[in-house]
């Protein structure tokens, strides 16, 4: 099997330990994988500020650059609900029925990580190896954008080793929100605060999820606060096997 | 700040914006323990009655389907309910906007020699700043909603459109009964609170003839109008007075009343979690020995028909008022209702607000949303709220484009920037780069950036960031190509 990796431009520039992770993973599996160079941003970040206009530029750069591709994984279930839920939108206000046509064409080839691995190779233990305790944080757009329900978690369930806890009020945003966060940055810090008391409740050493957004917000808080709890991206404790850890986990 | 926190300011064109306006809250562990705790109250029962409907989603289709096909029909609604009231003895009366709402109530009130009236709970009149306006014309609005007569007596203002005292907790509820009704003995105990309250409006309802209520809903079909409530205060103000007001948005009419079955069995279980409201009242036009001899309606539009016409936001009128949105708000659960600066806080009046002020206030309060989808999914009408919300920042940003002094502003001026950057991969590419070796003068020896000027230490006021990695994943990716080759 063949798929292209759209890696975004969050994790291209400041997780690409969530990249390796992926490549490593689905080439494991048995994967063909294959990374356009031109790639840049699905144009999320715009479209959530009201910036439409660049973000449409971004969305038929997007487009284009994927006509051809069997399938697309995105490591980030934000960035694919932005291309379900807003390119039509965009599309509507500023593009015109051959991009709409191409765009309808791409879309049931995009796969979020944990979908590609359930519903497309129709897998959940991935052969991983990760000996910590692990909570996962239900990201909104996981949850709420692509009803990943328990995808990720099936996924996790069948890692050797792992002691994964349950995350209370795992449906509740941990304040986020893009740049609601330094729009909003005293309400986003209210709303960080009551994540990371729920979050430190698990004991857990690492929090996971299939956003690096959300996990940079509560690694940033983590970290500050000498919490002794890391966030790992889902890639990573599924690309670990027993010669290889997660470098978060080294 | 602490002045602001006494008197938060609910009229829009006034109030401060949302970021602002959320400080002294956020610094007040009183109220937002009030806030947190009367939430999950409410959302732990309307969890638990909304799991036993297993047509649950099919209710919340229907619901949407009637309001949409009512606002695109609304003219010729309104008409039948007006034709159908006015057939059965009511007076109908329209308003453009509050001016013209509290002008009517007043001429109304004059014509009945009012010096006094008892109230329903109502939105619409708070909407139009009735109480202050009546007050300032020598006429004493007296509310006998319970939520209500704490905040008019305590002098505070509504943070929550269904339980509108909900940050206020039951020690502050004593003194403030124990001070305006001088009961200096009153304890905290709900029973001698709610006697308390009793006591004062027993002598309210028996000697005040007239009253003004609002409308849960309207019914074209048989012009009647409806109001639920959970006390039983609203039906005696409906079946004392000589003299009825009803103050309904447009936007509240149903074309049957079996369209009733359908909104009351959404709008019991997602507002107060309770699988019906304890008093459902239904009346049309007068029944002579029965009730109000004189009635009125007056159908206020006040900015709603402006929302009407377009796409995307004419949803936000399917709105039912159940504050469920604001319940499941993870922003509001932290705020309160105060810090959107109108009668109308949470989710639905952060695309609500701005929308009734034409756009020309209040464009802070779309950005007042993580976007986390939760007051979509809780929705009993299906608004999509997080889609009216980008709907409206991206006319906050075609506003801002015009404004020269944007180009001050580091975040409108970054997007902009960034913008361009992601139209080419090079461009990206440089600026990852730039970025790189700019944020190494900020970076600790742990790898770690503490501390941001500007924008960034809004980032950094409670989190670290990681320092940029010294090599991108594409440039690895190209890396290993090159070695496998």
């Amino acid at each position: 099997m063949r798929a292209s990796l759209f890696i975004t431009c969050y994790n291209d520039t400041l997780y690409p330990e969530t990249g390796r992770a992926v490549v490593s993973l689905l080439e494991r599996l048995g994967v063909e994988l294959d990374f356009h160079p031109k790639q840049t941003c699905c144009g999320q970040m715009h479209s959530n500020t009201g910036f439409r206009g660049e973000a449409f530029c971004q969305a038929k750069r997007f487009i284009k650059m994927y006509q051809d591709a069997e399938s697309v994984v995105i490591p980030s279930s934000s960035c694919v609900a932005m291309i379900r839920e807003q390119y039509p939108t965009l599309i509507h206000e500023l593009g015109n029925k051959e991009l709409l046509k191409q765009y309808e064409a791409v879309l049931p080839r995009i796969y979020e990580l944990s979908e590609f691995l359930v519903d497309k190779l129709g897998v959940e233990d991935v052969g991983a190896y990760f000996p910590h305790r692990v909570t996962y944080h239900a990201s909104c757009h996981s949850l709420r954008g692509l009803h990943l329900g328990e995808k990720p978690l099936r996924l996790l369930r069948k890692v050797k080793g792992i002691d994964l806890v349950e995350l209370p009020n795992i449906d509740r945003c941990c304040g986020f929100g893009g740049t609601f966060s330094v729009k909003n940055a005293e309400v986003s810090s209210a709303m960080l605060t009551a994540k990371l008391q729920d979050l430190l409740s698990t004991k857990a050493e690492f929090a996971t999820a299939v956003d690096n957004s959300c996990l940079m917000h509560q690694g940033g808080a983590l970290h500050r606060q000498y919490a002794g709890m890391k966030t790992i991206h889902l890639a990573e404790i599924l690309a670990s096997t027993e010669g290889h850890q997660a470098e978060a986990a080294r | 700040m602490s002045e602001q926190l006494d008197h938060p300011i609910l009229d829009p064109r006034y109030a401060p914006p949302f970021p602002k306006a959320v400080l002294p809250v956020l610094r007040n562990p009183q109220l937002r323990k009030n806030v947190a705790h009367a939430i999950d109250v409410i959302q732990t029962k309307r969890a638990r009655l909304v799991a036993e409907k297993t047509d649950w989603q099919d209710l919340r289709s229907s619901a949407s389907a009637i309001r949409m096909h009512v606002l695109e029909n609304l003219g010729a609604y309104l008409e039948e309910f007006e034709k159908n009231c006015t057939a059965r003895g009511g007076i109908v009366h329209w308003a453009k906007d509050a001016e013209e709402a509290r002008k009517i109530v007043l001429d109304i009130l004059r014509e009945e020699k009012a010096e006094e009236v008892i109230k329903i709970k109502t939105m619409t009149s708070a909407e139009i700043q009735l109480n202050p306006y009546l007050e300032e014309q020598g006429i004493k609005a007296y509310e006998t909603d319970l939520a209500e007569i704490i905040l008019q007596l305590g002098k505070q203002e509504p943070s929550h459109i269904v339980v509108p005292a909900l940050h206020v907790n039951r020690a502050q509820v004593r003194e403030i009964f124990s001070e305006s009704m001088h009961l200096k003995d009153l304890s905290d105990e709900p029973r001698e609170l709610t006697n308390a309250a009793r006591q004062y409006l027993r002598g309210k309802f028996l000697s005040i003839p007239t009253a003004i209520s609002g409308a849960n809903f309207l019914v074209a079909e048989t012009g009647s109008v409806a109001v639920v409530e959970s006390e039983g205060n609203g039906r005696m103000c409906l079946t004392l007075p000589k003299t009825m007001i009803t103050i309904a948005g447009i936007e509240k009419v149903l074309p049957t009343f079996k369209d009733l079955e359908v909104t009351l069995q959404l709008l019991g279980r997602s507002a107060t979690g309770e699988r019906m409201n304890p008093y459902n009242s239904i009346w049309t036009g007068v029944t002579p020995g029965d009730g109000p001899e004189r009635f009125h309606v007056i159908l206020l539009d006040n900015g709603r028909s402006s929302i009407l016409a377009k796409e995307t936001e004419r949803q936000t009128l399917k709105c039912i008022r159940c504050a469920a949105c604001m319940n499941s708000c993870p922003v509001y659960r932290q705020t309160g209702g105060h810090a959107y600066g109108s009668v109308y806080p949470g989710p639905i009046g952060a695309i609500l607000t701005p929308q009734l002020m034409q756009m020309q206030h209040a464009q802070s309060l779309p950005y007042a949303s993580s976007l986390c989808g939760a007051c979509y999914e809780v929705c009993p009408v299906k608004i999509n709220i997080p889609e009216v919300l980008l709907e409206l920042r991206s006319q906050v940003v075609n506003q801002d484009r015009k404004k020269l002094a944007k180009l001050f502003d580091p975040m409108h001026v970054g997007l902009l920037v960034a913008g361009r950057i992601f139209s080419s991969a090079w461009m990206f590419h440089t600026a990852q780069w730039f970025g790189k070796i700019g944020l190494k003068l900020f970076t600790r020896s742990d790898g770690w950036i503490h501390s941001l000027p500007s924008v960034g230490g809004k980032w950094t006021q409670i989190r670290d960031l990681r320092a940029l990695p010294d090599e991108p994943f594409h440039v690895w990716w190209a890396n290993r190509k090159k070695e496998a080759r």
